[in-house]
């Protein structure tokens, strides 16, 4: 007999790794939304010469 | 629309590399980054910031500070990766996230190289070239030279991989100048040649653990008296090494006072562990301990004396 699998029966997180997932994800999205803002205000700070990089 | 054929059996989820999801939290990321070493850097960067000459913006300062701080914890995240089988082996290392099971070896490794990316071509682009070259070096030495090969291979593997912890002052120093002088190199060779004698004192009440761990630290290879002597010889150059910066005329007598008070109690210490009979562990820890505090009273000193006045806000600096 063929028993058609549901959804559980692939990789089933537990509600310990969903919550280790979800605040590992949220610290990703932080750490590029800063890397954004690290650019952005660098660009403000510099100005024009933000184009110019010496050794 | 199924993928199981009509006529074949589930088997149920397929084992593989991905079977076991993982438990890693934010926390066990940044124990990966060694906060505690990452600290020390971050200050002796501060310092080689702060003293150079010219201006920088404080905006620029943090980002270079920030970049150097990234760069430091990806070498750490790098070196457990690699050292996760001889952690395991240690009382003072097992309960790292890799060897603890909490972090998989890849996600360490893979966490170590993105970071170490970010950090040199944040520093490249929004510092300079010069700063973003050395913390490159740094994190190479640091994570090949020192954990893949010296580590392993020398009981000289801390004398010469010292040279990791000693760069952060001359990225500091090159991130406000863009070039090097003597006065970078003589931060550097202060820190250089205060690691022997900090971590010798350490490896000497720690040495049935590295033993465990096949680390061919000198107290392992070359016994205690050997190492008491190689510590005190190492405290020889370096008490003068601290007071040199106030001779050169690189800093103010308050500086030239501490370092040489302070590294006369260094000197006095390290007679005290030569000079106990084995195993001089009390001596050893008092040492350690102590050797700290000096690296960090004479950069804070010379921070005090001499920095800051780099930190100058110069807009299209």
């Amino acid at each position: 007999m063929t028993e058609k699998p549901d959804d559980k029966d692939g990789i089933v997180l537990t509600e310990a790794q969903k919550r280790a997932r979800r605040s590992r994800s949220i610290a990703i999205a932080l750490s590029l939304f800063a890397l954004v803002v690290l650019f952005y205000v660098m660009t403000l700070v510099k100005g024009p010469i933000v184009l110019l990089r010496p050794m | 629309m199924s993928l199981i054929s009509e006529g074949a059996e589930y088997r149920g989820p397929v084992e593989s590399a991905y079977a076991e999801p993982s438990m890693a939290t934010v926390g066990d990321y940044i124990a990966l980054l060694k906060p505690r070493v990452m600290s020390l850097v971050v200050f002796t960067a501060l310092v080689g910031l702060s003293v150079a000459p010219g201006a920088i913006h404080p905006f620029t300062a943090f980002t270079a500070l920030l970049c150097i701080a990234v760069g430091a914890g990806a070498s750490g995240a790098l070196n457990m990766w690699y050292d996760s089988d001889i952690d395991a082996l240690m009382t003072r290392t097992a309960r790292r996230p890799v060897p603890a099971g909490r972090v998989k070896p890849g996600e360490a490794l893979a966490f170590g190289l993105t970071l170490s990316v970010f950090a040199v071509v944040v520093l490249g682009l929004l510092v300079n070239v010069l700063a973003a070259a050395l913390l490159a070096f740094t994190i190479f030495f640091y994570a090949v030279i020192y954990t893949m090969w010296l580590k392993r291979s020398t009981p000289q593997n801390i004398v010469i991989g010292g040279a990791a912890g000693a760069f952060p002052p001359m990225i500091g120093w090159a991130a406000v100048t863009g070039s090097m002088s003597l006065e970078p190199v003589l931060l550097f060779a202060i820190i250089f040649f205060w690691t022997p004698p900090h971590f010798w004192a350490l490896a000497i009440y720690k040495t049935k653990d590295y033993a465990r761990a096949g680390i061919p630290m000198l107290p392992v290879v070359a016994g205690d008296r050997q190492t008491r002597l190689q510590i005190l010889l190492y405290t020889l150059l370096l008490a003068p090494l601290g007071v040199a910066p106030f001779l050169l005329g690189f800093a103010g007598p308050m500086y030239g006072v501490v370092s040489v008070v302070t590294g006369a109690v260094m000197l006095a210490l390290a007679v005290q562990v030569f000079r106990e009979r084995a195993p001089a562990e009390r001596a050893c820890r008092h040492l350690f301990a102590f050797s700290i505090l000096y690296l960090f009273l004479l950069f804070a000193v010379l921070l005090v004396e001499r920095g800051w006045g780099g930190l100058l806000i110069a807009p299209f600096a």
